[in-house]
């Protein structure tokens, strides 16, 4: 039997891995793989907290699932803009769109 | 130690390192590569705590879906960044010290309440609950199809962006 706090320090971890490569890494591309890397890490808590908690309760799996629908649009739309962006000013990193800088 | 607990321990310290290496990785291709090997693992943790419904959809969408797309982004803008100049920004140790000051205080929230020490016995038929769930008007029928609406605006919104203009060509 795994005890409820591992899952959460995983999970912490995960976040905060993701939380890092999101500040830090200078490709737009890099810095959306690591929010992917958040939003899972936010999905083993809910999963978590609904099989520790009221199993018959699933608000916890379905509130999973809108998280993946959500991953899904925002991976979506996240890699279309930064390919519409690399067409219009051949480059990806994150420090050179500076067109809404003053 | 059961045999469960070790299971857990090997599936998340491959879990973590993949994750360090989609973060420090030069290459992003590579990067891309451990993402996926990082969602993977994750599902595996997913199955350890008896949801394999989540295990398979993380499979199919994240790894079958968001992957893959990004997998193609970085092969369709390859030629932007060497892989030997800097991947991180000036201020990547800033990042560290707000990571590792985030994780502390969740790691110390953690330990201060009162957690449910062991998981109900009984998960059998969840998986056609969740289905009835879905659909039932008095559960959660409004939130899915709200799902279903953000993923077709997402769809056509990735379209709009990301189509040539016409005066392009």
């Amino acid at each position: 039997m795994i005890p409820l706090e591992w899952y959460l320090i995983l999970s912490s971890v995960l976040f905060c891995v993701g939380l890092y490569g999101v500040l830090a890494r200078r490709n737009a591309i890099a810095i959306m793989m690591c929010l992917e890397l958040m939003m899972t890490s936010i999905t083993i808590n809910l999963v978590a907290f609904w099989r520790y908690g009221n199993v018959a309760n699933l608000s916890g799996q379905v509130f999973a699932v809108i998280v993946f629908a959500v991953a899904a649009a925002e991976a979506t739309v996240g890699l279309a803009l930064a390919i519409s962006i690399y067409r219009n000013r051949d480059t990806v990193v994150a420090n050179d769109l500076n067109l809404l800088k003053w | 130690m059961s045999g469960s607990q070790i299971a857990f321990l090997i599936i998340s310290a491959l879990t973590v390192y993949s994750a360090l290496m989609v973060v420090t990785g030069r290459n992003l291709v590579r990067s891309a590569l451990w993402l996926v090997m990082t969602l993977f693992m994750v599902a595996a943790v997913f199955t350890t705590l008896d949801a394999g419904f989540m295990a398979v959809v993380q499979i199919v969408v994240y790894i079958g879906a968001i992957a893959i797309l990004i997998l193609f982004a970085v092969m369709l803008t390859r030629k932007v960044m060497n892989d030997t100049e800097p991947q991180t920004n000036d201020n990547w140790w800033m990042a560290v010290i707000v990571s590792v000051v985030i994780f502390v205080g969740m790691v110390f929230m953690v330990s201060g309440v009162s957690l449910p020490a062991r998981p109900a016995s009984d998960v059998s038929n969840q998986i056609v609950d969740l289905g009835n769930a879905f659909v039932s008007p008095n559960q959660f029928i409004l939130p899915f199809e709200v799902a279903s609406v953000l993923l077709i605006a997402a769809l056509i919104g990735g379209i709009a962006i990301a189509m040539p203009r016409e005066e392009e060509g």
